[in-house]
């Protein structure tokens, strides 16, 4: 159990910029009435962002250009199960249960 | 016949437990990663104590890898402070969709549930305000400090097995994380309207367009944020 000055510093540092984008939504919704096109343009963020997490992983980068970028094809097939699952189940522990077994599974036979 | 119970409003405790149960079949990805993380963090050298304070005071799931990652490679410190400024930037989207909900409560009330905003909690948060349209504090809060205390166990359990597990990657359990947020997704997508639909779907094709270009030539993090401000002004512009 032990750690150094520079390391208490990192945590300081990192504790901030990630506290203040967490926080401050939450007091400028109180201080201001957003417009109405922001909350609709709001309204399209969850189904954005959530996809936009989900592709991230698709996409193996290694370098720049075209021709750097790979598909992690144990990922896509995990994937694919995984939102059939999601659409059949229409349940969140159902479909991470499967998802996990599924990626399990295909990691081993790849 | 009337159930005078059911239609008594909810009291704040059963409005936390019920942000408690709603947080348990989330608890797997946080299980999966959190642990992940102990054993990535003490395979790289550093001690439960670092691992602890990273996850109590940072709680960030993919910046703390990358955290560790970059302290490995020796780092300078404002470059990783910079890195995770950016990486967790996507936050401030997150909190920006859910915090109107919250607008009748106080300014502390608020401070709270955004210091503990992730990607999870906000998922399931925003799947709850799709179909109901309001959230209540308490019910956040349960939401938000089980998924909190169960990280910081998950991350405490990983680095006491890291001498034993050596490549966490082969039970699978960091696809919980990706998992979640397909189930949520497809929830969210079947709660909308179904005049709604089919603008909604090509939304979210644009978002794996501007996805894969963007990734050409910038830093995943950084991908998705322009992403999904980019979609969501498609959106926005296209509705009629």
């Amino acid at each position: 159990m032990s750690t150094t000055a520079s390391f208490i510093w990192i945590i300081i540092g990192c504790a901030i910029v990630t506290w203040i984008p967490r926080v401050l939504p939450f007091i400028l919704v109180k201080k201001v009435i957003l417009p109405e096109v922001i909350m609709r343009w709001l309204s399209y963020i969850p189904i954005c962002i959530l996809t936009a997490l989900i592709v991230e992983h698709v996409w193996k980068v290694d370098g720049a250009g075209i021709s750097a970028i790979s598909v992690d094809l144990p990922f896509l097939y995990a994937l694919i199960t995984t939102v059939v699952v999601a659409i059949w189940s229409r349940s969140l522990s159902i479909t991470v249960l499967v998802g996990v077994i599924a990626m399990a599974i295909i990691r081993y036979f790849t | 016949m009337i159930n005078e119970t059911a239609l008594a409003p909810a009291s704040e405790k059963q409005l936390f437990w019920q942000g408690v149960k709603d947080c348990v079949p989330t608890l797997l990805g946080y299980i999966g990663i959190g642990g992940a993380f102990g054993i990535v963090g003490s395979a790289s050298n550093f001690s439960m104590l670092e691992i602890v304070l990273l996850s109590v005071f940072v709680y960030a799931g993919s910046a703390q890898f990358i955290i560790c990652a970059l302290l490995v490679a020796h780092t300078p410190l404002s470059v990783v402070v910079f890195t995770t400024f950016i990486v967790n930037l996507r936050h401030f989207l997150m909190g920006l969709t859910v915090a109107p909900a919250f607008r009748s409560y106080s300014i502390w009330r608020n401070i709270g549930i955004g210091t503990l905003l992730t990607d999870e909690t906000f998922g399931v948060a925003s799947t709850k305000l799709m179909g109901q349209h309001r959230l209540q504090a308490s019910w956040m809060n349960g939401l938000n400090i089980t998924a909190y205390l169960c990280w910081i166990a998950s991350s405490i359990v990983g680095a006491c097995l890291g001498q034993w597990i050596s490549n966490p990657e082969m039970l699978g359990l960091d696809f919980a994380l990706t998992a979640m947020f397909v189930a949520l997704l497809i929830l969210q997508l079947q709660q909308v309207a179904s005049a709604k639909l089919k603008p909604m779907l090509f939304v979210v094709g644009y978002t794996i367009i501007f996805m894969f270009v963007l990734m050409l030539f910038l830093p995943s993090h950084l991908a998705v944020i322009i992403a999904t401000i980019l979609a969501a002004t498609i959106g926005v512009l296209t509705e009629r």
